[in-house]
């Protein structure tokens, strides 16, 4: 084994995993917090567990992993009870109800850890920030043959082999009640109607999600299990519209998250002539809200650039029938349909309207000549029902709404675009009494 | 138990009471709710007749939705029993399908047409059991029934209100119960969806399944509906819309009358919380 590969297994496997797993428990636990609309929940555990952590060394005076999970899981558990009981017997709204448990259970942790335990603890801001990846060093043979025996994968840190079981529990109770945590989240009333007790369902979920946030949180800090419990969710929600592609989308997310991120922070400094790697926990972190940012804007429906796209074709298309419409007029009229004067007379910007005289050219609906416009067969064939449409829309407001026929045409410009969303055809009000419409003008027949 | 609170019950005395029958789809006994110690639903007593199309209507705040929450067990009830077909609803639970009020759910969440629909079968499948192909088959049916074929795989956020609430209608018609509760079905419809439900829910009545819905458009309680309960906190009346849908009966619920009642709830409220 060459020495670089050796120090990457010593020094950046152990990190690489405990941080892979801990960002997809949290991850796949995520999409339900998300979705329920608790996403903080994580926010308010990671901080409520310090009152626990201190009273579990009050109570055993050691700092051994065992007690010290008991008592922050113990609180995580408290504060899930408070949080949902405050919902419940109060009129705040969760964010606030979340917002006041943990700040308060914080302090007393605080003032638990002043008074009782002293400077017994270290606590470290740092390490409860960031995590301690970077210490997780495997003492790892150099020899091929030893590196795959199972005494050398069992040394690897314990917070590699507790996060692996971690994940791997947390992905078999998703798999397997995933049914039940669909309809508690999309509808707890019928779930309890059905017999799948929401409340209890919620109970048991947050129970979960206390475990994994402490679990993770020694390791990989609390800004990395708050990130990761919200980003790969959200940023999956953005991807798809089903939800069992949503977890799944979410959990591939993390997993490229934290191998990213890690070798972001521990080599990318070196890429740019910098020593000293970064905070692992942090670039991670950072890797996610980037993910984020991505789906928001790449997103294929819900995207920023997906919708931009879906308005100015739309746009487009409304300017396009104006357009048709608007020389059908001019023409009623004998009059030349010149190309400045449609600018005047229709609300689209001027490059909308280019584009859709470019559309209409192209689909063979508008002949463009000399600057004047003039429409073809076909064109002639979509303007009528369109003029048709839009007379009818104005009879209508006028005879049945009351309206006064000089305040009718921009409502009834609005109304021809509107489509019926079960038939996709244009709506069309009833006919008239007269066959002219408010303004006399005759209103098209039926093509 | 529940005895004992029925006949310490306040009302007891003033109605009379149907009998009860082991045959009818819902009994209710005396049943009160409180929502935070204020009770919303004082001493109910209410009979389904099997097969019938029940409206239930009131104003606003007259616990219409409550007692559909309370029968379900979805909300405590303070005291009284509630028997489907004779057994607690425990017992009934298949055979009993709800449709909540559309508001009810987030129609933003990531799931389509079909998964909704197919949410109605999860209470036959049961827990852990994943839904079978019969199940989807079934589902797929329901869809159709509604008028919602080749909307299978839409996300429910892209459908019109009226199609949604035609999704909720499917998914009731897959839980293939004998009772539906609805809340407000036709509430922000289309006159399509309307005159489509109101032909389904015909369609259950010939099979004997029974329907009761909160309603709110008194104009149409005559023609849609067979039965009729009238309710503001109590209930005002109960009975065929022959007989129940009467101007005073209606104005009883509707009219000031009843604000005494509600001044005692907030008074029996205060007193409870000490203040």
């Amino acid at each position: 084994m060459s020495p670089a590969l050796h120090e990457f297994l010593s020094i950046d496997l152990g990190p690489i995993l405990a941080a892979t797993f801990a960002c997809v428990s949290c991850a796949l636990l995520g999409n339900f917090l998300v979705l329920r609309r608790v996403s903080l929940m994580g926010d308010a555990i990671s901080h409520a567990v310090l009152p626990g952590l201190v009273l579990a060394f009050m109570i055993t005076g050691t700092r051994d992993p065992l007690p010290m999970f008991i008592g922050a899981a113990a609180a995580g558990i408290v504060t899930v009870g408070l949080v949902e009981a405050m919902r419940r017997y109060t009129r705040i709204e969760p964010g606030a109800a979340m917002g006041v448990v943990f700040s308060v259970l914080f302090a007393l942790g605080v003032l638990m850890l002043e008074r009782g335990a002293g400077r017994q603890v270290d606590l470290d801001a740092d390490c409860v920030l960031n995590g301690l990846l970077e210490a997780m060093i495997w003492f790892v043979p150099d020899q091929w043959s030893q590196v795959l025996t199972w005494d050398a994968i069992a040394s690897l840190p314990r917070q590699v082999w507790t996060l692996a079981i971690v994940a791997v529990v947390v992905s078999i109770l998703v798999a397997v009640f995933f049914k039940e945590l669909r309809i508690v989240c999309f509808d707890p009333g019928l779930a309890t109607s059905l017999g799948f007790p929401a409340s209890a369902v919620n109970g048991v979920f947050m129970v979960l999600v206390a475990c994994v946030t402490v679990a993770s949180f020694e390791a990989v800090g609390s800004i990395l299990v708050i990130a990761m419990l919200i980003c790969p969710p959200a940023a999956a929600r953005m991807l798809t519209d089903r939800l069992r592609s949503q977890v799944l989308t979410s959990v591939l997310i993390a997993a490229c998250c934290a191998v990213g991120g890690y070798t972001l922070a521990a080599f990318g400094p070196g890429w740019f002539g910098a020593s000293r790697s970064v905070s692992a926990s942090g670039m991670i972190a950072i890797v996610s809200g980037v993910a984020m940012a991505s789906a928001m804007l790449l997103g294929p429906r819900h995207g920023v650039i997906a919708r931009s796209v879906r308005r100015t074709r739309l746009a487009i298309t409304i300017a396009t029938e104006d357009l048709l419409a608007w020389v059908y007029r001019m023409e009623e009229r004998a009059r030349p349909a010149q190309i400045e004067l449609a600018a005047e007379t229709i609300g689209s910007s001027g490059l909308t309207l280019k584009l859709a005289t470019a559309r209409a050219t192209r689909l063979g609906l508008l002949i463009s000549e000399n600057g004047n416009l003039r429409l073809t067969e076909t064109g002639r064939r979509n303007a009528t029902s369109l003029v048709r449409t839009h007379r009818l829309w104005e009879s209508y407001l006028v005879e049945r709404g009351g309206y006064a026929p000089d305040h009718v045409h921009d409502a009834a410009m609005r109304l021809e675009h509107a489509v019926d969303p079960d038939r996709h055809v244009r709506l069309e009000p009833p006919e008239p009494s007269t066959p002219l419409d408010p303004h006399q003008r005759p209103i098209p027949p039926r093509s | 138990m529940a005895n004992e609170s029925r006949s310490n019950s306040p009302g007891s005395l003033l109605f009379d009471r149907p009998e009860h029958s082991a045959d009818s789809p819902l009994s209710v006994h005396a049943m009160t709710v409180a929502y935070q110690r204020k009770p919303v639903l004082w001493d109910v007593d209410f009979d389904a007749p099997a097969g019938s199309m029940i409206a239930i209507i009131g104003p606003n705040g007259a616990g219409k939705s409550t007692f559909i929450k309370a029968c379900l067990g979805l909300v405590k009830r303070a005291s009284g029993i509630v028997e489907f077909w004779g057994s607690p609803y425990r017992d009934a639970r298949l055979r009993v399908g709800y449709v909540p009020q559309r508001e009810a759910v987030d129609w933003d969440f990531p799931v389509t047409v079909m998964d909704v629909v197919c949410m109605g079968r999860y209470g036959r499948a049961g827990w852990l059991r994943p839904i079978s192909r019969a199940d989807r088959q079934t589902a797929s049916e329901c869809i159709d029934r509604v008028g919602l074929a080749g909307f299978e795989s839409r996300q429910i956020s892209q459908l019109s209100g009226g199609q949604q609430q035609r999704v909720f209608l499917a998914r009731a018609l897959a839980q293939e119960a004998d009772l539906y509760f609805m809340d407000e079905p036709f509430a922000g419809v289309d006159a399509a969806t309307e005159r489509a439900i109101v032909r389904l829910l015909h369609d259950l009545r010939a099979r004997g399944t029974t329907v009761i819905c909160v309603h709110h458009d008194l104009q149409t309680v005559e023609t849609y509906f067979d039965h009729v309960v009238l309710m503001n906190m109590r209930i005002v009346a109960s009975g065929t819309v022959s007989a129940a849908f009467t101007p005073e009966n209606l104005r009883r619920t509707y009219g000031g009358r009843l604000t005494l009642l509600a001044e005692a709830s907030e008074a029996v409220a205060r007193a409870e919380r000490g203040t």
